[in-house]
């Protein structure tokens, strides 16, 4: 069982396998006519959306109403929180109402932590500021082992805009944690010095690495950071870090490339890699749905 | 209060008083407003003081009292109650009010309003820019001849090199110090806490050391080539206090001041991310830690200012990046000083039956600690009758602590109207038992007199 899920490094080796092998099952339920099951009928589940998102929130909301549970949409536009109430004021009023599970989405790092303190419902960090996104690392390890049959002894370079990254924190740990050597890789400014400690090693080539792995995982990089100044051009960007046709070519013939979308198109990858037989990006849109309604589960489905 | 302005002897109390060197048991008579007399002997009310150590009241160059402007997290009288109960007897306040303490008139005010509060003695720091802009001088002479000596636009930075090297020349009209917010800004947009390892897991905006290490380099440059006097506020960083600690070893007129959170808590307890540990210049590494513990120890250092930041709750308990930067310091200073830097051997018994919580670790003695508590902040800011010595005819300023009691700090055991201590839950050593402001109690058996 998983109390809350705000980083993916609350999760052994042990528990990330079980939420994978128990989101197998769950894909099936898309393939039924009905796409339902009763697993968490009569649970309410709140989606509690800070920052604009479309398919996370999405993405969750299908995974709730596969699993039954009532779900509530609470985005900070359409809410109080224009008005000024805090984020302690909000969780206060969701826990008087009783709600099982809180999914937060925010912009400030630690913002899911802070809420647990708060409230007694099981939170889910459903993206928090450049800190984590964990079931973003969990559907890319589900779709990384679907793909490759394994994730022990892979290879990983995850590239791009590690320093401002939740998603970059969340799958190098979830890798390094499942047993796959991964490399860092993308402009100095854009990398922390201290990505070592996180398990993996950096390196400024691109061209070097690319032969020597299964999984290339890009990373979005906005052009606000090339607004200040971490790199001079999206064109230089895309010459030194982007993935086009040609380094595709230099990947070994199995190795899949996975992006957490939304992509920028032309920067960090070519539309004819993102539309390649081994770019496995549609597939983790997918599997989001099955892994969040696995985490779901295994948060709220023991207790009855 | 004329009783308790009548004559008291302190007995059997370890008189510590670094400026005029003396340590030792002594009794001490206070008549009036003024001390007659240390040695043996006893006149009028007899308190005893043994196992407590007299030392002059301590003074802060570093608080925030928030009046005028911001009432809801302190007022004047508010703050200096919580000063008496932490055992000063001077604080500085900082210009950064609403409106901003950078004319006469608001100075009025706050001596106005510590004169009626009566807690202890205030001295208050103008502002160094209109407004806090950076970019036109404020009127520095107004304010001198209110007795301000110390100018600062503490919270910004004067990020101007021009601005700050007219300041520092202006100032010398009055031999007056400019203390400048030690951080360069194009270096810490966005920054959130202490840029390291623990900064990229958290994936909070990191404050590099580099920020105050590069604005510390260009204001002692600065200020020792105009032979203008400098103050550092809170040093944080290894390299601050090599950077100071060579600057007076080339005559550059400089004093620093380093808050108890940066000699005692590390970024580490940001893992949380409760924001009462939010503060700026941010909580840094053990290997700064200990740096600006060192500089204490050799004097590169000469003051513990708390930088005493209050704020209410609803703006501590908000996501940490929107949560402003500020802890509380006036009521848990010495304690944390004592428990931190200070052996318990130090001529101070435990308490039997007191074990296995921290200990100091003898970075300091006793008496550098009260140096750096009292003496070197009244005679760097030239605050007269405070800071010592203690001796028949100087004026009654005086604390009196048990250095050997544990007690547990609490959030909500404070004088002041905010509750954001970085310590609560926190087994220190030492408890202020009684302040005397010329003469008269400020705080008597641990509670602040009103």
């Amino acid at each position: 069982m998983i109390t809350h899920l705000l980083s993916i490094d609350d999760l052994t080796p042990e528990q990330i396998t079980e939420v994978l092998d128990t989101a197998a099952g769950f894909k099936d339920v898309a393939l039924r006519p009905i796409k339902k099951v009763p697993t968490l009928r009569g649970r309410t589940i709140c989606n509690l959306f800070y920052e604009d998102s479309t398919r996370t929130r999405i993405s969750f909301e299908i995974a709730e109403k596969r699993l039954s549970a009532d779900v509530i949409n609470f985005s900070a536009k359409g809410s109080s929180v224009s008005k000024g109430e805090s984020l302690k004021d909000t969780a206060l009023t969701l826990q008087a109402m009783g709600v099982d599970a809180i999914v937060i989405r925010h912009s400030a790092s630690g913002a899911p932590q802070q809420l647990t303190g708060w409230v007694d419902a099981k939170v889910l960090n459903a993206g928090d500021g450049w800190h984590q996104h964990p079931t973003q690392a969990l559907l890319d390890l589900y779709t990384i082992r679907e793909r490759l049959g394994r994730l022990e002894g892979l290879r990983a370079a995850v590239v791009g805009d590690v320093v401002h990254s939740r998603v970059a924190r969340s799958v190098v740990r979830g890798l390094v944690a499942m047993g796959v050597e991964v490399t860092v890789v993308g402009p100095p400014t854009l990398v922390p010095t201290s990505v070592e400690t996180w398990g993996a090693t950096v390196t400024h080539d691109l061209d070097e690495t690319l032969p020597k792995i299964d999984v290339l995982y890009l990373l979005r990089v906005q052009s606000e950071r090339m607004h200040r100044q971490f790199f001079p051009s999206e064109r230089e960007y895309a010459r030194l870090w982007g993935v086009g046709r040609d380094r595709l070519d230099k990947l070994p013939d199995d190795a899949i490339v996975l992006h957490p979308g939304p992509m920028n198109r032309g920067v960090e990858i070519t539309a004819d890699v993102a539309d390649a037989p081994n770019a496995v990006i549609a597939e983790q849109v997918t599997n989001g749905i099955a892994v969040r309604m696995s985490c779901l589960y295994l948060m709220l489905g023991g207790e009855a | 209060m004329n009783a308790e302005r009548s004559t008291i002897t302190f007995t059997g109390a370890r008189v510590v008083d670094p400026a005029s060197g003396r340590d030792e048991v002594a009794d001490v008579i206070v008549s009036g407003d003024r001390i007659i007399a240390v040695g043996n002997g006893s006149d009028g009310l007899r308190v005893d003081a043994h196992g407590l150590v007299l030392t002059p009241g301590f003074v802060d160059l570093h608080v925030h009292l928030r009046q005028p402007g911001r009432e809801d997290a302190e007022t004047v009288a508010s703050g200096t109650a919580a000063a008496a109960a932490g055992g000063y007897t001077a604080v500085c306040p900082m210009a950064n009010t609403d409106p901003v303490t950078d004319h006469a008139g608001v100075v009025e005010q706050v001596l106005r309003l510590a004169r009626e509060a009566g807690h202890a003695d205030v001295y208050p720091v103008g502002a160094i820019t209109r407004g806090l802009g950076g970019e036109e001088l404020a009127e520095m002479g107004a304010m001198a001849a209110h007795g301000v000596r110390c100018f600062s636009d503490d919270g910004v930075p004067v990020r101007s090199a021009r601005i700050m090297r007219r300041a520092l020349t202006y100032a010398r009209t009055w031999d007056a110090i400019i203390c400048n917010h030690a951080e360069e800004p194009d270096l810490t947009e966005g920054a959130q806490m202490h840029e390291g390892v623990l900064s990229s897991v958290l994936g909070l905006g990191g404050w590099p050391r580099e920020a105050e290490e590069v604005m510390v380099s260009r204001d002692l440059i600065l200020a020792h080539g105009l032979g203008a006097r400098l103050h550092v506020p809170h040093v944080s960083t290894a390299g601050t206090v090599e950077l100071i600690r060579q600057a007076k070893a080339r005559g550059t007129r400089v004093t620093a001041e380093a808050a108890p959170h940066h000699f005692s808590l590390t970024d580490d307890v940001v893992r949380g991310y409760d924001p009462v540990y939010k503060v700026n210049p941010p909580l840094r590494t053990k290997a700064d830690v200990l740096a600006v513990r060192e500089g204490l120890a050799d004097g590169t250092i000469d003051a513990i200012a708390t930088d005493h930041a209050p704020h209410p709750p609803e703006q501590k308990e908000q996501e940490w990046a929107q949560a402003p930067p500020g802890m509380l310091g006036l009521e848990t200073a010495l304690a944390i000083t004592l428990t931190e830097l200070v052996g318990q051997d130090d001529g101070t018994s435990p308490s039997p039956g007191a074990a296995g919580d921290r200990s100091g670790d003898g970075a300091l003695s006793l008496s550098q600690a009260v140096a750096a508590l009292s003496t070197n902040p009244a005679r760097s800011r030239g605050i007269a009758g405070h800071g010592g010595p203690i001796e028949p005819g100087a004026h009654a300023n005086l604390v009196l602590f048990d250095p050997a009691r544990r007690w547990t700090i609490q959030a909500a055991v404070t004088q002041s109207r905010s509750r954001n201590t970085p310590y609560a839950g926190t087994q220190v050593r030492g408890k202020i038992v009684h302040t005397l402001l010329r003469g008269r109690f400020t705080c008597r058996d641990g509670e602040v007199v009103r």
